[in-house]
C-alpha cells in the first residue's frame, strides 16, 4: 500500500490543501463542521494560525496577512460568514495580494446549527468566486486551485463545503511537497486597498470586469466537467447538472444519465451549460437547500426544461433515495414523451400528484404497522448536559425562579430540553444580552424578571458590544456569564480568557470581569457555580437590583476539570424519601430503577451539585474512599 | 508482541461476498451513544478497507449530538463509493442494545444485524418519563433473521479495558467481511496509540473468536 494514499475527512484535505498550497497564515473561529480545519492545520507545525475571538475578526487578520503577501486561508461555519460578512462584501472590491481563501461550512440539515442557510449567495452577492468539493481528495485539490484563482483574478476566493464533506473521510492521494514560492511583496496602492467612495466607485467597476473574466474561466476549468458518458456518441435526452455532495448521491442514482459536474458554481460556466442543456429534453438539477443553480439555469435558458425544487426539498440533505424516486417518476410515467406535448406547468403539476401518493419524497418515510410500532418502544436519547457540567446548577436555579431565561449559543443551550427546561430564547451569537434589554424596554412588566445567560467564549465573540448596549441605554437586567474557561461545545478550543494561543504560546489571559468593569457596570459578582447556596442567593439579590449587574459563574468544564474526583458521591437508602427531586437537575450520573434512586459512579464526576440540592441531605460523599 | 491467531468460520464471509458481487458495494450503519467510540471504529475499518485495496467512504456526526445523544456513523466500501451516507444498511453495528431500534428503517429484509448487550439508559429513562425496551432481539427478528447479540462488556473487561467494546464488536464484525486479519490489524495500529494497541489488539482478535459461539 502506497504510503501517500490515505483516508481523509473534508477537513483533513482542506488543512493538507493549505499545506501543499504554501499557505502562511491561517485564522478561524470554532464552529461545528469547520472547526477540525484550523486544528488540522495547526498540527502540521508550519503554518501560523491562530483561533480568532469571532468570524469577523478572523477574516480582517487574515486578510491583513493577505496584504503584506502571504497566501491566508480562514475558516468558520456558515453562520460565520454573516458575522464575516462586512470585510467579505468589500474585499471582492479591494482585492488580495498573497491569495485568500475563505471557507463556509454549510450544515444542511442542521446536525449543529440554529439554521441551514445556504451561503453560495454570499458568494453570488459579492461576486467572488465559489468552488464546491464534492469529496475529500477534491477538498484539497480545490484549495490549491484556490489559492491560484485568488491570486491570478485578484480576489478572495469561497470554498463551500457542507457537513457531508466536512465530516466525510474519502481516499486522499497526498501530493508530494509544500509550494515554498507563495510570498509577495507589498507595495502601497491606495486606489486599490483604501475604500473610500471615491477609490471604492472604481473598484466596482474593475470587479465586474474581473467577474466577466471568471465567466471565461469557469468555462474553460477543468473542475466543471461533464461526466457518466458510457458512450460519448450516445444521444441522451436527459441530463443532470449537480455539485458538492450532491453530485455523489446524484451519480449513485442516475446511473444512465450524462451529469454536468459543477465544481466552480459562481460564475455558472454558461457556455457549457449552454452546451450541455441544447440537446436535451429534460434537465434535472440536484441541489440541496435553495434553488441556486436551478434558478440561474432557468433564467439563462428560457426554453429548457429543468427539474429540481418542484421534485426536491427545499430542507434538509438529500438522500439517494428520494433521488431514485425521481428516477423511477421518470421512467415509469414516460416522461420524455410527456414533455414533448406538455409545458412545464404541466409536467410540475404531474410531479405535484406524484409526491402527494409518495409521502416519503417529502422526508417522511414510507409507513410500516411494524416499524412503526417499534419506533414507539425507543425511549428518546438527546443530547444532555454531562454529568457534573458546571451550567446545571444555574439552570436549576433559573427554572425554580421562573424568570425569563435569554440564551445563546453554546453547550448551555442544551438547557433548553426537559427536565432543565430553562430557555426562552436563542437566536445567534451573542444576542440573548441584547435581546435582554430589548425586553425590559418594551415591558415594564419583565424588569427584574428577565436574564441573559451566555457563554465565555461567545461573550468574547459577540457579546460585549450589547453589555455596552445595556450600559449605555441604562438597562437593568442581569447578565450571567458562564465562564467555564474553554471553548467547550465545539471540542474545547482556547479563547481570550484562556491564557494561551492556538500554536501554545502563553498570551495575556482576558478575565471577563475586567471587561466588565471597564464598561461601566457596578454590580459584579464571581461564584462557583458548584456552590449552589451561594449562586442561588447571589442571582436572587442582583435580580432584584435596580441596576445592571453581572455575575460570572466561574468553574471548569467538567470534561477538561480533572481536579475534583476525590470524593465518591452515593444516595443513602435509609434517608432518601424518594422525592426525585435530585433527578429533576438532569445529570446523567443519576438514575431511578426499581424504584429507587442511585448514582452511576462509572460517569459521576464527583461535583457535588445533586447532594446540595436533595432537600433530605441524602447524597452524602465518601472522602475516604481510595480513588 | 504475541502472535495473534484466527480461527473463524468461512460462511459468514459469503454474506459480504454476494452483497458485493450484486451491488459492487457495501454498507454499513454503527449506532451508538455519545462517547462510546464511533469514530474510532469506522475510523479502523475505513483503512483496513484501504489497505485492502477497496475505494472508501466514512460519515461521522461530530457537535451537539456527541453530548450523550444517539449517534451513528456509516461506512461504505466496494470497487467505487459514491454517498458516504446509507438509506439502507447491508449491516448495522450497535455498540448499545436498544439503538438498533432506532435505525429499523434503514433495515432491509437480508439485512445483518450485530449488537451490543450492554445498555446505557438515556435520562428520559433515568427520569422515569420512558421505559427501556424489554424484548428487544425479538422486535429485531420481525425485520431480519440475522441477528446476533454479543456480550462485547464482558468480553472487553476480560481484556483489560471496557471501552474496548467498540473494537471487540469490529473483531466480531470482521468474520462477515471479505478483509484480511493483516489488514485490520494494520489499521488499529494506523489508529490506535501504541500505549493501548496490545490491548485493543487482543479485544480484536476476542471478538473476532466469539463467532464459534454461534
Ligand atoms: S455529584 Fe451528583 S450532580 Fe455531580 S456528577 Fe455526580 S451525580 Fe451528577
Ligand atoms: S462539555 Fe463542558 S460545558 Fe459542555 S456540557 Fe459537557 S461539561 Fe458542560
Amino acid at each position: 500500500m502506497e504510503k501517500d494514499v490515505v483516508i481523509l475527512t473534508g477537513n483533513e484535505a482542506i488543512a493538507l490543501g493549505a499545506h501543499e498550497a504554501g499557505v502562511g497564515f491561517a485564522s478561524a473561529y470554532p464552529g461545528t463542521p469547520s472547526t477540525e480545519i484550523l486544528e488540522n492545520i495547526a498540527r502540521s507545525g508550519n503554518i501560523y494560525c491562530q483561533w480568532s475571538t469571532n468570524e469577523k475578526v478572523a477574516l480582517e487578520v487574515a486578510s491583513g496577512a493577505s496584504l503584506a503577501g502571504r497566501r491566508a486561508i480562514v475558516a468558520m461555519k456558515h453562520v460565520g460568514l454573516n458575522v464575516a460578512s462586512d470585510p467579505f462584501m468589500t474585499l471582492a472590491y479591494t482585492g488580495v495580494n498573497g491569495g485568500l481563501v475563505i471557507i463556509s461550512a454549510d450544515d444542511p440539515g442542521m446536525h449543529s446549527s440554529q439554521n441551514e442557510q445556504d451561503n453560495r449567495y454570499y458568494a453570488k452577492m459579492a461576486k467572488v468566486p465559489l468552488l464546491e468539493p464534492s469529496d475529500s481528495q477534491e477538498c484539497k485539490d480545490f484549495i490549491v486551485k484556490a489559492f491560484e484563482i485568488s491570486e491570478e483574478y485578484d480576489t478572495p476566493v469561497l470554498l463551500r463545503t457542507t457537513t457531508r464533506i466536512s465530516h466525510s473521510g474519502s481516499v486522499v492521494k497526498k501530493s508530494k511537497a509544500r509550494n515554498q514560492e507563495t510570498a509577495r511583496t507589498y507595495s502601497k496602492d491606495s486606489m486599490k486597498y483604501v475604500m473610500i467612495p471615491a477609490f471604492a466607485r472604481n473598484r466596482h467597476k474593475i470587479l465586474l470586469e474581473k467577474f466577466e473574466k471568471l465567466k471565461e474561466f469557469s468555462d474553460k476549468t477543468d473542475i466543471n466537467k461533464i461526466v457518466n458518458l458510457k458512450d460519448k456518441k450516445s444521444f441522451c435526452k436527459i441530463g443532470i447538472i449537480s455539485s458538492g455532495a450532491c453530485f455523489q448521491y446524484a451519480s449513485e442514482a442516475f446511473k444512465d444519465y450524462p451529469i454536468l459536474k459543477l465544481g466552480m458554481t459562481n460564475p455558472l460556466p454558461f457556455g457549457l451549460i449552454e452546451d450541455f442543456v441544447s440537446d436535451k429534453s429534460l434537465i434535472i438539477v440536484v441541489e440541496e437547500l435553495e434553488p441556486f443553480l436551478e434558478e440561474q439555469i432557468r433564467a439563462s435558458f428560457l426554453n429548457c426544461k429543468v427539474i429540481g425544487k418542484s421534485f426536491l426539498p427545499g430542507y434538509g440533505e438529500l438522500n439517494v433515495e428520494i433521488l431514485k424516486s425521481l428516477n423511477k417518476f421518470i421512467a415509469s410515467e414516460n416522461i420524455l414523451e410527456f414533455i414533448h406535448e406538455h409545458t412545464l406547468k404541466d409536467l410540475e403539476n404531474k410531479i405535484k400528484k406524484f409526491k402527494e401518493k409518495n409521502s416519503y419524497i417529502s422526508g417522511n418515510k414510507e409507513k410500516n404497522d411494524i416499524k412503526d410500532s417499534v419506533k414507539k418502544t425507543i425511549p428518546p436519547r438527546p443530547p444532555v448536559l454531562c454529568a457534573g457540567c458546571t451550567h446545571r446548577p444555574v439552570f436549576h436555579i433559573l427554572k425554580k425562579l421562573k424568570v425569563m431565561v435569554m440564551g445563546d449559543i453554546g453547550c448551555y443551550t442544551l438547557s433548553v430540553l426537559p427536565p432543565l427546561d430553562s430557555l426562552d430564547s436563542c437566536l445567534c451569537m451573542g444576542a440573548g444580552v441584547g435581546q435582554a434589554l430589548g425586553i425590559e424596554k418594551a415591558n415594564d412588566n419583565y424588569k427584574n424578571k428577565v436574564v441573559s445567560v451566555i457563554g465565555d467564549s461567545t461573550f468574547f465573540h459577540s457579546g460585549i458590544t450589547s453589555l455596552i448596549d445595556n450600559v449605555f441605554n441604562r438597562g437593568t437586567g442581569l447578565v450571567i456569564i458562564l465562564d467555564n474557561r474553554v471553548t467547550a461545545m465545539t471540542g474545547h478550543q482556547t479563547n481570550p480568557g484562556i491564557g494561551s494561543t492556538l500554536m501554545g504560546e502563553d498570551t495575556h489571559m482576558i478575565l471577563p470581569e475586567e471587561i466588565v468593569k471597564a464598561v461601566g457596570v457596578k454590580n459584579i459578582r464571581i461564584v462557583d457555580p458548584y456552590d449552589v447556596d451561594l449562586l442561588e442567593r447571589t442571582i436572587k439579590e442582583e435580580l432584584n437590583r435596580k441596576e445592571l449587574s453581572v455575575i460570572i459563574c466561574r468553574q471548569e468544564c467538567a470534561l477538561i476539570n480533572q481536579k475534583q474526583i476525590l470524593r465518591e458521591f452515593y444516595i443513602d437508602e435509609s434517608v432518601c424519601k424518594k422525592c426525585g427531586m435530585c433527578i429533576r437537575i438532569g445529570c446523567p450520573a443519576i438514575g431511578y430503577e426499581n424504584d429507587k434512586y442511585f448514582i452511576n459512579q462509572a460517569i459521576c464526576t464527583s461535583c457535588g451539585v445533586c447532594s446540595q440540592i436533595c432537600p433530605w441531605d441524602s447524597i452524602k460523599a465518601n472522602e475516604e474512599n481510595n480513588l | 508482541m504475541k502472535r495473534i491467531t484466527y480461527n473463524s468460520p468461512d460462511k459468514y464471509k459469503a454474506v459480504s461476498d454476494a452483497i458485493l458481487k450484486e451491488t459492487g458495494t457495501i454498507s454499513v450503519l454503527f449506532a451508538g451513544v455519545g462517547g462510546q467510540g464511533i469514530l474510532l471504529a469506522t475510523g479502523i475499518m475505513a483503512r483496513a478497507c484501504l489497505f485492502e485495496g477497496f475505494d472508501v467512504k466514512v460519515s461521522e456526526v461530530h457537535g451537539m449530538a456527541q453530548r450523550g445523544g444517539s449517534v451513528v456513523g456509516s461506512i461504505r466500501f466496494g470497487e467505487k463509493v459514491f454517498s458516504p451516507t446509507i438509506d439502507f444498511a447491508d449491516f448495522i453495528i450497535a455498540l448499545e442494545e436498544s439503538e438498533p431500534l432506532r435505525y429499523v428503517d434503514n433495515l432491509k429484509k437480508d439485512s445483518v444485524l450485530i449488537y451490543n448487550t450492554y445498555r446505557i439508559y438515556p435520562t428520559t429513562v433515568y427520569g422515569g418519563s420512558c421505559n427501556y425496551p424489554g424484548n428487544i432481539r425479538e422486535m429485531l427478528l420481525k425485520f431480519t433473521s440475522d441477528v446476533f447479540p454479543v456480550d462485547a462488556y464482558k468480553i472487553a473487561r476480560q481484556q483489560g479495558k471496557s471501552k474496548a467494546m467498540n473494537v471487540v464488536l469490529l473483531g466480531f464484525f470482521s468474520n462477515f467481511l471479505p478483509i484480511s486479519t493483516d489488514s485490520w490489524e494494520n489499521a488499529i495500529k494506523d489508529i490506535v496509540s501504541p500505549t493501548i494497541l496490545e490491548i485493543n489488539l487482543n479485544a480484536f482478535k476476542a471478538g473476532r473468536n466469539l463467532i464459534n459461539n454461534f
